[in-house]
């Protein structure tokens, strides 16, 4: 049977990762799949997973009083859906809503902390590596919030 | 093609050659069509007030549009580029030049002056990848090499179009990106800043759709429209996927008054955008838009 461990290597948030630690995150990877408005997770809920998607599309979204849901970001093949598990008190900060049928490689967060205890090596690597993540959100969010089409861009008559 | 940086080439600067036509006199042009494209971008398609005359330009170029009673304000090409009987100009109506030209009816008069500027260099592309990336109203400016490219899409390799808008009802050109999306032989992504329930496209920053598309980078010609900001992050991701500055170009915005380098209003370091630019190599201008002085 094929094991999820060389898809696992290849993916842009592992690649270059040394083998021994491919096989400990495989050990808390699963295959998963979502219909289209399905929510992988709720704000507020336990933060114990993330997700890389390997098809489809999933928007993070808040809820406004008043204005509803919004979206803030949506993320793609590839990306990182949920970093909240690292961080204390590990709570999801968004709605991660499947807008599409979307498939993705889960990975049980409770579990791979409980290996950071043991082997501080890996957790640092994958530290660095959702550093990365957050800082390109943090700087997209930061580009969204400075309104660049806004009606100062252009005023030059 | 290889990765060998790429050489501007001059543009072409009738309106600025001393046997040319005096480019401080407007032409009279008319009114043929006033389209609104979202809540406040319109499309002013326009003939020569003469008629039956052509009108030549290439993508990225600009005209200064004068509003009788209001003034002028420079205005890139949004039209396809060559010799055509209409030229076509989309403008976002945010001051008292745009807002009066976003008035006029068809048959209505206003002058015009140019073309100006320094184009994209739609044929120094040829033979590789071709990305462009466009926010907001940069767009319009653009359009005119999309254009250019997919009438002559066998000279190039993939073509990737990313577009960034600040919310659904600001997509401009809706019905022609939906065009551009059915053909097999561009990568059309297009997301917005903020969205509510009712949209089911991408949201998040143009520069999000950088990591999308496919290119190679050492062959890729990049070409970035939008605000300043936009173009800064964007140039550094595709510096990230591995495309030099030398094969991006941006199109740069100042206060443009005379469209010749005459007046100085548009100085930017060495340059006058309304001359040198508006399209520059970005290895070229790298180094002064750093600099907050200028």
């Amino acid at each position: 049977m094929q094991t999820l461990e060389p898809i696992i290597a290849e993916l842009p948030l592992f690649k270059g990762m040394k083998p021994a630690h491919i096989q400990l995150i495989t050990g808390c990877a699963a295959n998963v799949r979502f219909e289209a408005g399905e929510y992988l997770g709720r704000e507020g809920q336990p933060a114990d997973k993330f997700w890389v998607l390997r098809q489809g599309r999933v928007a993070l979204e808040i809820h406004a009083p008043g204005r509803g849901l919004l979206t803030i970001q949506t993320i793609g093949e590839d990306d990182v859906a949920g970093w909240s598990w690292l961080v204390a008190p590990h709570q999801l900060r968004f709605d991660i809503h499947a807008v599409t049928a979307t498939r993705a490689l889960m990975f049980d967060g409770k579990c791979l902390r409980g290996k950071f205890a043991t082997d501080h090596e890996l957790g640092y690597e994958l530290m660095q590596r959702f550093s990365h993540v957050m800082l390109r959100r943090l700087e997209a969010m930061s580009l969204q919030l400075l309104d660049l089409y806004g009606d100062h861009y252009g005023e030059h008559d | 093609m290889t990765d060998q940086p790429l050489t501007q080439t001059d543009a072409p600067r009738e309106a600025g050659r001393a046997d040319g036509p005096d480019p401080m006199r407007p032409a009279l042009f008319r009114v043929v069509r006033n389209r609104p494209e979202t809540h406040d971008t319109f499309t002013l398609t326009l003939e020569p007030e003469a008629g039956g005359g052509t009108y030549a330009f290439q993508a990225g170029q600009f005209n200064m549009l004068y509003a009788p009673g209001a003034g002028e304000a420079a205005i890139s090409m949004s039209g396809c580029a060559g010799t055509v009987t209409e030229v076509v100009h989309t403008i976002r109506a945010v001051g008292r030049v745009t807002k009066t030209l976003q008035r006029l009816k068809r048959g209505d008069a206003l002058g015009l002056r140019g073309p100006f500027g320094a184009p994209w260099p739609v044929a120094l592309a040829e033979g590789g990848d071709v990305v462009l990336i466009a926010g907001g109203i940069g767009l319009a400016p653009l359009r005119p090499a999309l254009c250019h490219i997919l009438d002559h899409r066998e000279r190039f390799g993939r073509v990737s179009l990313l577009f960034g808008a600040r919310s659904p009802r600001d997509i401009l050109f809706a019905r022609e990106i939906e065009t551009w999306r059915g053909r097999f032989d561009v990568d059309v992504e297009v997301t917005v800043d903020r969205a509510g329930p009712g949209w089911h496209g991408l949201v998040g920053v143009v520069t999000t759709l950088i990591p999308r598309v496919q290119f190679d980078p050492a062959s890729t010609a990049a070409f970035v429209c939008g605000p300043e900001i936009m173009m800064h992050f964007a140039v550094r991701d595709l510096e990230r996927r591995g495309v030099p500055h030398p094969r991006v170009w941006i199109s740069m915005e100042r206060s443009m008054k005379c469209g010749v380098g005459f007046c100085g209003h548009c100085q930017f370091g060495p340059f006058f955008v309304c001359k040198d630019g508006p399209v520059f190599r970005y290895d070229r201008v790298a180094a002064l838009l750093g600099t907050r002085e200028v």
